[in-house]
């Protein structure tokens, strides 16, 4: 018996997400009295797989396979499946990303496992194991008893957090048998998106708009804001459609869910379709210069103003503020 | 072309939700039920789409009750060609997923489509469970699919981009924004729906994997605290001290 997590990784480092399965698994299995255990796939340096030790690993297991650049569910399923099985691993953890998304299930039925996707919370291990996830988009949960031997937690991002301590972990190599078969999807191109700012679905630090902006040529403050505090810009559906951003930046039920520490909306009214969105976010402010936005009820923090003249003090106050923090 | 796109069922977005049975059950009073909008707006929609251009056919799966049949004439309404119903109380995902593979098997699809999520469980997991079940390639969270004979081009998510993929014949595919726009059955669609088959089949028989015991509704909001326009600063400590999340 052992806990396995996905080290999920992107251009040889493991990504926040990777460091919050290994933190959650290693809580997992300390709780069952077991240890945590590492899945790594691709190219990654043994040093940076080692400092996984820091976050609860015992050990971790990577597969370098050149074939397994081009993302598949099914070879990485297959994969984290034998690996789990050559551990002895009865429990996974994996982060509830768009790829964890892809894989999990299938994990699932290879290892005939039960899985909880959607995880906000470390499991109840006090009568059987009983996972806490989101539901109905953000306005319940629901207590879900994994019922098999096996099981498969899938957690949201940024929503158990990162624990670093000391200590490194082993590092082993295994080669897992791929064929043809299992790559039927081939990856042609991969765009991303310019910038070094975190991906919506990954951010901490949301700054997002909406139609009280009055027009795309007014969106500079809202950068300088996000600038400041490095955080990811997002927009509201109507802005999205209208052409004023990007359709990657529109979160809400249509777009991207979110769970960010800090959700800072401006003259977005807060549709129940927006909402059902950013409402996992930790904290949320509001500004709008209507006092009957339905935003209000559903903010932490509120500002009635203007925005235009809102924004540039409060872009003033944070760079007053980080400045205090050197 | 023969496509097979799976529905679900769900509560409408603006549902008050609550429960009953000392929180153990979802209280389906005055819910008003409606076809999950990403199966709706994203996949049926393109698959319809990809019929009408190329030719093939469109068949809807649901697994549920009778009670499922108003939402699943409206799939019919908006172009699907036939319906199948697995008569069972839907499960956990697997039981679901279980339901549809064999369903699916016997249908020689190329094409076995949902969406992204349920608006009710948002899970993400029937549609890799099928893909598994099956033996098949899973193309997930898809925003543009194009078919050309039997080969696949597809745009999908990835964190902080996208990617074109190629992929053959038969596949699965789940659907996100930007695959289809919505379309609102005529009265054409909604007459033809009345005479189009919905086939009810029994389910196989399957063990689910996972149980929900509890439902809790998340901590009321405390009342938003207002903050003086003029006085950002107090804000940017606020969110310091107080929230402590910069």
């Amino acid at each position: 018996m052992a806990v396995l997590f996905y080290a999920e990784a992107s251009n040889g480092k493991v990504k926040k997400n990777g460091l919050e399965a290994a933190t959650y698994a290693s809580k997992v299995a300390a709780s069952l009295g077991t240890q945590a255990i590492g899945i790594a796939v691709g190219d990654i340096a043994d040093s940076e797989l080692s400092a996984l030790g820091a976050y609860g690993a015992s050990k971790v297991v990577k597969v370098a396979d050149a074939k397994l650049e081009n993302f598949d569910s099914q070879a990485y399923a297959k994969v984290i499946a034998e690996v789990a099985k050559s551990t002895g691993s009865d429990v996974v953890i994996i982060s509830q990303s768009l790829s964890g998304k892809a894989i999990a299930p299938r994990l699932s039925v290879k290892l005939d496992a039960g899985l909880v996707s959607g995880a906000v919370a470390l499991p109840d291990t006090s009568n059987g194991f009983v996972v806490k996830k989101a539901a109905f988009s953000g306005k319940a949960f629901a207590h879900v008893r994994i019922d098999t031997a096996n099981k498969i937690v899938a957690v949201v991002p940024n929503s158990t957090g990162v624990e670093k301590k000391e200590g490194t972990a082993a590092v082993e190599t295994a080669s897992v048998a791929l064929s043809d078969a299992d790559f039927g999807v081939k990856v042609k191109e991969v765009k991303r998106q310019s910038g070094n700012v975190l991906p919506l679905p990954e951010a901490e630090l949301v700054v997002s708009a909406g139609r009280g902006m009055k027009g795309p040529e007014n969106w500079g403050i809202v950068e300088d804001l996000a600038n400041v505090l490095g955080a990811t810009t997002a927009c509201s559906r109507p802005v999205a459609d209208i052409g004023w951003r990007p359709h990657h930046e529109h979160v809400g039920q249509t777009g991207v869910a979110i769970r960010p520490n800090l959700y800072i909306a401006i003259g977005i009214s807060g549709a129940i379709q927006h909402l059902a969105g950013v409402n996992q976010s930790k904290v949320i402010v509001v500004i709008n210069k209507d006092a009957e936005a339905p935003f209000f009820k559903a903010a932490d923090y509120g500002v009635l103003g203007d925005a235009f003249e809102v924004i540039p003090k409060l872009t003033e106050a944070f760079k007053k503020f980080k400045a205090s923090q050197h | 072309m023969k496509f097979l796109v799976c529905i679900s069922v769900v509560p409408d977005t603006t549902t008050k939700i609550s429960f009953v049975d000392g929180d153990t059950k979802f209280n389906t009073d005055k819910v008003q039920w409606i076809l999950n909008p990403y199966d709706e707006w994203y996949a049926l929609v393109r698959a319809i789409e990809l019929k009408e251009a190329n030719g093939g056919s469109v068949t809807v799966i649901n697994v549920g009750g009778a009670d499922n049949e108003q939402v699943i004439r409206k799939a019919l309404a908006i172009g699907a060609d036939d319906a199948i119903r697995v008569d069972a109380e839907p499960g956990d995902p697997f039981y679901v997923a279980s339901q549809i593979a064999n369903a699916a098997k016997s249908g020689s699809y190329d094409v076995v489509m949902f969406g992204k999520e349920t608006i009710s469980y948002n899970g993400s997991n029937v549609g890799g469970m099928t893909a598994e079940l099956l033996g098949l390639p899973f193309v997930s969270y898809a925003s543009k699919l194009e078919m050309a004979a039997s080969t696949a081009t597809i745009e999908r998510e990835i964190e902080g981009g996208k990617e074109i993929v190629e992929v053959n014949t038969p596949f699965v595919c789940s659907a996100a924004k930007g695959m289809a726009e919505a379309r609102i059955p005529n009265m054409m669609g909604i007459m033809n729906a009345k005479k189009k088959p919905l086939n009810v089949v029994a389910p196989v028989s399957v063990s689910n994997h996972t149980t929900i015991v509890k439902y809790e509704l998340p901590p009321a909001k405390s009342a938003c605290k207002m903050i003086n326009p003029d006085n950002m600063d107090e804000l940017v400590q606020l969110l310091h001290n107080e929230a402590k999340v910069i």
